[in-house]
């Protein structure tokens, strides 16, 4: 008689699954190390020695952002500052915030914060999706601040116009956050979250740092299909 | 209830736990059923029960009954494999209470209060506004308490009884379960960082911890139902823990494809993730094989009656044999390679998908556990199916099913039209959503949707009436 094979004991079994769950856990703790330190938020400090980091620190919001093609990488990325042809960002063309592009990076970290807060305490993430996450009631906010609607001044001018006044970017951004059952733009509406001004003013400054995070391309094309869409 | 046959403190503790989870349930759907309600008429409580607070009442409502009917379940087949009586149920049924609390006062404050000004008050005692985690920190802090509890029973049980394959499995497994919680439960302004993390909860439950635990009660049932041999069943399931583990612990890489996460995330997501059906396709062919393989020994000793104890339970379980390899499996492969999911990330398919696999992965195994607890608790020997019971199940999976086709039809509309057409922008958005083929989506969803309820009405109707039906053998 051959000897019971190894294949049909359960000790084996328990053994291996031991050991299968062990390696995968101790790969995904290393790897998560590895991750941790290339997504720590960014400093003033790099911005200024022109090192790009993967989530820049707040202070990215005193500069112009586009997210651009890189010919290296074959994806788009976020530029900062200006590009040098290449595909890198040269961190000097500015944008002015809110009226500054001199934020300190105190002052941006607590926009930032209250920013990022109110996207939790609004549930944000329960109607729109952020970086791809969340709901699919209402539009992706990742690249929401280079968005077309604003960036062609299409929603300055509806609500500028019924306030009477001229208004920059992130000025009606605020505007809308606070009022957005006044600026329909389809027939699902957002509700009225009771955010205030300040309130506001961070969560842009939350939406504008979010833009510049590196994405690995996602999403693909924003922003750059124009033409004949549905034969208009 | 006036006949109750448990002697087993344990099972009576249990179907407590199973009733609130079958509660709950029917509060999941209510709130799907409004946010369903909302895409075909966004005026629909505008203003008073937004979209979002019905999508955090529909999604936090299903986590909830699912970890009430694990629980549940837990302390139900307890007895039966560690052969005594469960350590420590006082302060069980005590932490069962406080659980039940915590919940309805969340429910409340979801409702009523709905969002808070951007402070850490509001992250303590309103929301967290996490998608599936939005409770905030303090009911956090008690569910915590109240799942270490419940592990602190689980192991003094399995120590001091038998310590059976299953309940060995089901001691590491939710340990494993109740600390990713943790993961879930800080504050960062670094949206790459939170998310990262907010994953470790999600995905390590859901494609992970939970679906091992599957495995251990789909093992128990096998066992208790068909009267499958205990060894081939034990072996089987440390085959599908090796194998669950090894694809979707690294499996989450493919949720790291696009949040700031490097791009060795898409090598890494794509191949274990690819990988993440095919324990699946095994816990399908077990399930199917081990029936086969005892009713075929009874035929041969001239019985040519049903191995299976409880038929309603048992069409349950397949269901979740089978739902889990489509609904994780299939609808889960679709999307999960990069080149794919950079077009489909954050659209209806993954709406479709969530659908079909917490349906079939979870929703239809705890609905098994249900019955065997009903039948326990009854002192049924043999429990037959009725109408009521054939209709809950064909309308509930129906009803599933056809949301799902039509999310996933919704979902392509997004792909081509609002992606690969117009490049992912607020304009595009709407204009996806506003195609033809969009809409019909949603009015079929909400249809489908309906009949799910339905569904589930005959399902409560005939979980409640098992007590008085003569037809089941006692």
């Amino acid at each position: 008689m051959a000897n019971k094979s190894v294949w049909s004991d359960n000790r084996f079994w328990q053994r291996s699954a031991t050991w299968v769950t062990g390696f995968a856990a101790i790969l995904l703790i290393w790897l998560t190390f590895d991750t941790s330190a290339q997504i720590s938020m960014g400093t003033d400090k790099d911005i200024q020695n022109k090192v790009t980091k993967r989530v820049p620190g707040p202070t990215v919001i005193n500069y112009k952002i586009t997210y651009e093609r890189s010919p290296k990488r074959g994806l788009e990325v976020p530029i900062i500052g200006g590009n040098d042809g290449k595909g890198n960002s040269l961190f000097q063309e500015k944008e002015k915030f809110f009226g500054r592009d001199d934020w300190s990076e105190k002052e941006a970290r607590a926009m930032l914060h209250l920013g990022k807060l109110g996207s939790q305490a609004k549930n944000c993430m329960d109607c729109h999706t952020l970086l791809g996450n969340g709901a699919y009631y209402a539009p992706d906010l990742t690249k929401s601040w280079l968005d077309p609607m604003w960036e062609d001044g299409t929603m300055q001018a509806i609500i500028g116009g019924t306030l009477g006044k001229e208004l920059s970017k992130e000025e009606a951004m605020a505007e809308f956050l606070q009022h957005p059952e006044l600026y329909p733009t389809h027939a699902r509406q957002m509700p009225n979250l009771g955010i205030t001004k300040k309130e506001a003013i961070g969560i842009v400054a939350f939406l504008k740092q979010m833009s510049s995070i590196d994405t690995n391309g996602f999403p693909r094309n924003f922003g750059k299909m124009k033409g004949a869409i549905n034969g208009k | 209830m006036a006949n109750n046959h448990l002697t087993s403190e344990s099972k009576q503790l249990a179907t407590w736990y199973l009733t609130f989870a079958a509660i709950l349930f029917g509060a999941q759907l209510l709130f799907g059923l409004i946010a369903a309600i909302q895409y075909v008429m966004p005026g629909f409580l505008y203003g008073i029960l937004d979209f979002s607070i019905a999508r955090i009442l529909h999604i936090n409502a299903l986590v909830v009954w699912m970890v009430f009917a694990m629980f549940g379940s837990v302390y139900w087949l307890l007895p039966d494999e560690t052969g005594i009586e469960t350590i420590g149920i006082k302060v069980g049924k005590l932490a069962y209470w406080v659980f039940v609390a915590a919940i309805v006062v969340v429910v409340l404050v979801f409702l009523l209060i709905q969002v808070g000004p951007a402070s850490d008050t509001t992250i303590w005692f309103i929301t967290e506004g996490r998608e599936y985690i939005e409770a905030p920190r303090w009911a956090d802090i008690g569910i915590v308490v109240v799942a270490l509890t419940f592990v602190a029973n689980l192991f003094l049980t399995g120590m001091k009884g038998k310590q059976t394959g299953i309940v060995t499995v089901l001691m590491a497994d939710m340990i494993a379960f109740a600390g990713l919680y943790l993961a879930g439960m800080f504050f960062t302004d670094n949206i790459s960082v939170d998310q990262y993390w907010w994953w470790w909860v999600i995905h390590l439950w859901v494609e992970a911890t939970w679906e091992v635990f599957v495995g251990a009660i789909a093992a128990y049932g096998l066992i208790t139902m068909i009267g499958a041999h205990r060894k081939v069943v034990e072996m089987w399931l440390w085959i599908e823990v090796a194998m669950l583990f090894g694809s979707g612990i690294l499996g989450m890489g493919h949720h790291y494809f696009w949040i700031g996460t490097p791009e060795y995330w898409w090598e890494i997501g794509a191949l274990f993730s690819a990988l993440e059906p095919l324990p699946l396709v095994a816990m399908f062919v077990h399930v199917l094989y081990d029936w086969g393989k005892t009713q075929g020994a009874q035929n041969a000793n001239g019985d040519e009656t049903s191995v299976i104890t409880n038929k309603p339970a048992f069409i349950w379980f397949v269901l979740n044999a089978f739902g889990n390899f489509l609904g994780a499996g299939v609808w889960g492969f679709f999307h999960t390679l990069p080149q794919i999911n950079l077009y489909t990330h954050g659209t209806q398919f993954t709406s479709a998908h969530g659908h079909l696999a917490f349906f079939g992965a979870y929703a239809t195994i705890l609905v098994g556990m249900m019955y065997l607890a009903v039948q326990g608790k009854n002192g049924i020997k043999v429990m037959k199916n009725t109408k009521t019971s054939i209709w809950a199940v064909s309308m509930i999976t129906g009803g599933v099913m056809g949301m799902t086709v039509a999310l996933t039809i919704a979902g392509y509309v997004q792909v081509i039209v609002s992606r690969a057409q117009m490049g992912a922008t607020w304009a595009a958005y709407f204009d996806g959503q506003s195609g033809v083929w969009f809409t019909q989506a949603m009015d079929w969803r909400l249809i489908m949707g309906v009949i799910t309820f339905l569904g589930f009405l005959l399902l409560a109707k005939d979980l409640l009436t098992t007590g008085k039906n003569p037809v089941h053998e006692r």
